[in-house]
Formats: C-alpha cells, structure tokens, sequence
C-alpha cells in the first residue's frame, strides 16, 4: 500500500474541509473493507485518508416522522440485528445478513456498502471503470464477461453494480442524504447511482468532497417486501442476480409495484415492464412468471453470460412470490 | 439547497509541509509530535497523522503498547511485524480468507482491513489470549480432539471466529454453523471437523 496521511474528524464540516475538491487526492474511510483492498491493489491512490467514524452524528437508527433515519456509519452487523429491521423491514434484514461474512458485516457500513466499487475484475486490476485496451477495444464485451451486465450494458460500462442490499432499499423507497461544501441534499436512492460514460466519471452522483450521512426509509405500513438471491454459494459470495420487489397491496390485488433487480447492469435495475404487469393484478404463478419474463424482455448478454438472464428471470419470479405471500 | 452547512474550508489544501511549518511556529507553544501536523478544517485544527511514522497505542489481549507505525500499516502488520504476535496469519491480505481474523471489542473482524491507526482505545484480542497458563482453550482442545486441523495455517483464525461465534450462538443449529462460519475459509477441506468442534459446544449448552 502507499503511504498516504491519515485524519480523524469529529464533525462533518472538519470533513469536507478535509475532503479534496477532485478525485485522487483523498479518500473517505469509513469501514474500508473496500478501499484498503482498492489501495492494496493500486487501483486508487490517494495522498489523504479521511476516517469518518469519530463523527458521532453518523451512527445510529431511529425513528422519525419519515420512518427509519440509518446512520452512514451502521455496520451491516448492526443493521441486520436492529429489531425495528428485523420486524418492520425484513427484506431488507435478509438482504443484509445475505452480505458478504460475519467479520465484514461487523466492519462495513452501510454507507460504504452504496459507495463501494465495482466488482469487476478490469476494474480491480487497474484497467479502469470502462476498460479499454491500446486499440480501443472494450475488454469486456471482448474478454471474459461472465459476471458482467445482461441489462443497461449498450454503453461504455458494462461492469455491475455491487451491491446486494441496494435493490431491498429501492424496494422500500429509501432516500439517501448526503453533505458537501454546498451543504446537504437528499435525493431518491435509486438516483444516486449513474451510469458513467467517460473515465472520469464515477458510477456515484457523489462529489469528491460530500459525505453520506443517511439513508431515510419510510414507514412500511403494509408494504409487502421480499429479497431473492442466486449464488454460486450458499454463503459469502457475490450473487450472479438479485431481484428485490415492493408490492403496495389493495386488498388481495396489487395497486402498485417496485422490481429492482441487482448484480446484473451498472446500475440497479429498476424495471418498469414487470412492475406494469404487477399492476392491479392479483399474484399468482403465472403472473410472477410474466413479470419475470417482462423484466428480462430487454436483456442483451454479452458473450459469456446469457446463463444469467435466465437466473435474473428466475430471482424476481421468486422475489414476487415471497413477497405476496407474506413478509419473510 | 439549504444554507444551513458553514462552507468548511481548509488552510492550504495542498497538503503540502508548509502547512506544518506554518502552523507549528503559530502554535509554537505545543511541541509537535513527529510524523503530526495540524490542519484547519471548518475553522478548527484538526490533527493531521504520517504519512511518516507516528505514535499509535495499540491494547492488545489486555496488554497497551506504544508503537510508532506510518498510518499505511494495517492491524494484522502490527500484530505480526511490530508485536511478535504471528498466530494471526496474513494470506490473502484482501477481507476474503479469515486467516486474519482477531475479536475487536469482542466482535470478529479480519486484522488485514483495518488500520492499526483505526484501532486505539478498542481492546484487540488474538488467538495468542485463548490459552492460559499453558494450557489449551477448550476450542483450542476440541480442534485438536476432532482432528479439525490439516496444514493448520487457516485454524488460528478459525478458533477465534468459532469463540465469537459460540460467545454470540450457543445454541447454534448446524446450519446456523455453516452460515455464521462463512468468513473463514480452509483449503484442506476440514469443514467436517469444525463443524463437530462447535456442535460439541452447542449440545452442551443446549
């Protein structure tokens, strides 16, 4: 690893102002599960860490009148053991404890968790977010590509978006909040992550010197919510698809959807066509099937991965059925 | 966008040694310690560490030490290089393999994604705690009663995952075994035995 200088803020502002105005010059550190293997590796460089974690204000869970306001800084550990989770937002619960391993759950944080890095392995051995080689040709819709995006992968990225608990928060409409120099924003979380088009840019809507404070979920109400997951392993593996779903009931039907499927385009895929058939419908097999089959209409595999439209379709079909069904 | 945030500024954010120099003669009172500077940040000085060696104060099994390390230097280095502490094992160096794994306030994490400048004021423990007076901890023992070592590179950080896990699941089911046991990987294969070594302990307590 480089040498770098190391700080420790108590406040957000000391943080910003800590913070550099470009990329490349410092880091955040909050569990850095992530980012000392990014700098191990040398894939980024920076001069400066910034740990978070003094900074009291971003712990913690608590309900306020817009729901469950989590801190940045909870552990996956702390997160998935919360009983308002546990009790009032169990997709998400099963998404967290799903993550990575126990000694990772006790060091990441949520925040992290959003803001990670791609998975991809050009990515992380320092051919850049949208690899190219000498000539211009895209190393991976050229090279190996298995684990690559089926979805929203026509432009330069085609790496996947790595995290597994993300799809759950979409499904619950969560807000992230964020603080830089111009003070605060909040925005919907499924807009915080973007599809990068040049090199320079980051696969976040996140500014070198902003912070994530939190994310808010609302209230569940009577949301009816399920994770779904396929991997190669039963444990501490990154999924080949996830699919996330939200069903706002009226009576037996369903009056509105969210489908987010994960691990299979640079973003989380939200995925109108599925929602639409969801619509006034009430679930059975065939609709979760015809959802599934409209979620997946579009997918374009690259050259090694068609196996995983296949998987995709089969995670939100079932990710629809355990929802209605009931609340695990 | 509300105007609520004071826009945070700091002192010639180069980063540069000039910095040092000209804080150091304002607060000439107080003596900087080597390898620390002090920066403003949102109109107050925030310390800033290395990247040359700085002290860092490390409580491990019980036991503070005074160590100077540049803040690059993780926990498991620490433990290993600085501390003579070697049972925690470096392999894959990447929060993958669980040969690292250390109790940080009695919670498993692995040693090689942590700083050791990240961890004063926590109580660190290592396998090296686990046996006392000679004698072997009842974990240490079962691994050894149920063959549950081959090469034995991976066991130290499995004994101390298996603690925390017991510690946290006493009355584990074998598939809470599998699951909680995750993040510690053996290339010999002796799953088996583990999984008898913690099912020892769950029967007992259930």
């Amino acid at each position: 690893m480089r040498a770098f200088e190391y700080t420790s803020p108590t406040t957000r502002d000391q943080a910003i102002g800590l913070l550099a105005p470009a990329w490349g010059q410092a880091e955040v550190l909050a569990g850095g599960t992530d980012l000392l293997a990014l700098m191990k590796d040398d894939v980024v460089q920076p001069k400066r860490l910034v740990n978070i974690k003094e900074i009291s204000d971003l712990h913690g869970i608590a309900v306020n009148a817009q729901g469950l306001r989590i801190g940045a800084l909870t552990t996956l550990g702390d997160l998935a053991d919360n009983v308002n989770v546990v009790k009032n937002y169990p997709a998400l619960a099963e998404a967290v404890n799903e993550a990575a391993s126990p000694q990772i759950r006790n060091m990441a944080t949520l925040g992290g968790n959003l803001c990670q890095r791609p998975r991809c392995w050009y990515f992380r051995n320092g051919f850049g977010l949208l690899p190219k080689n000498e000539s211009g040709k895209d190393l991976v819709a050229e090279g190996d590509n298995r684990y690559h995006a089926i979805l929203g992968n026509d432009g330069p990225a085609k790496f996947i978006s790595p995290s597994t608990i993300v799809p759950a928060l979409i499904a619950y409409g969560a807000t992230i909040r964020l603080v830089g120099p111009n003070g605060r924003r909040e925005l919907p979380l499924e807009k915080f992550f973007v599809d990068p088009r040049t090199e320079n840019d980051r696969e976040h809507d996140l500014r070198s010197n902003e912070i994530v404070t939190d994310v808010v979920i609302p209230h569940a109400g009577t949301l009816k919510a399920a994770h779904y997951e396929i991997r190669q392993k039963e444990a501490f593996d990154w999924p080949l698809a996830v699919a996330a779903v939200g069903l706002k009931m009226n009576g037996s039907a369903v009056q509105s959807a969210r489908v987010i499927l994960g691990s299979v385009a640079p973003i989380p895929w939200r995925s109108p066509e599925a929602e639409q058939v969801l619509a006034g419908k009430t679930v059975s097999e065939a609709v979760a099937k015809s959802a599934a089959d409209a979620a997946l209409q579009n997918a374009k595999p690259l050259s090694h991965n068609a196996y995983k439209v296949q998987l995709a379709r089969v995670a939100v079909r079932r990710a629809i059925l355990k929802a209605a069904g009931g609340s695990a | 966008m509300p105007d609520d945030v004071k826009k945070p500024t700091e002192e010639g954010s180069g980063f540069s040694r000039r910095d040092f120099l000209k804080i150091s003669s304002i607060s000439a009172a107080a003596v900087p310690l080597i390898g620390t500077r002090v920066v403003e940040a949102a109109g107050t000085p925030v310390k800033v560490y290395g990247p040359d060696k700085v002290p860092i104060e490390l409580t491990v099994n019980g036991k503070k030490h005074s160590l100077q390390l540049e803040p690059r230097v993780t926990l498991l280095e620490a433990l290993r290089d600085d501390l003579d502490l070697t049972g925690s094992k470096r392999v894959c160096d990447h929060a993958e393999c669980g040969a690292c794994t250390v109790l940080l306030d009695n919670k498993v994490v692995y040693a090689c994604s942590l700083l050791a400048i990240e961890a004063p004021g926590k109580q660190i423990t290592t396998i090296e705690a686990l046996m006392q007076g000679g004698k072997l901890h009842p974990i240490q023992q079962a691994f050894m009663d149920n063959d549950a070592s081959q090469c034995g590179f991976c066991t130290p950080g499995f004994v101390v995952a298996t603690k925390a896990f017991l510690d946290k699941h006493p009355k584990a089911t074998a598939e809470d075994i599998r699951r909680g046991m995750s993040g510690n990987l053996c290339r010999c294969g002796t799953y088996h035995g583990i999984q008898k070594v913690i099912a020892q302990f769950t029967q007992k307590g259930a």
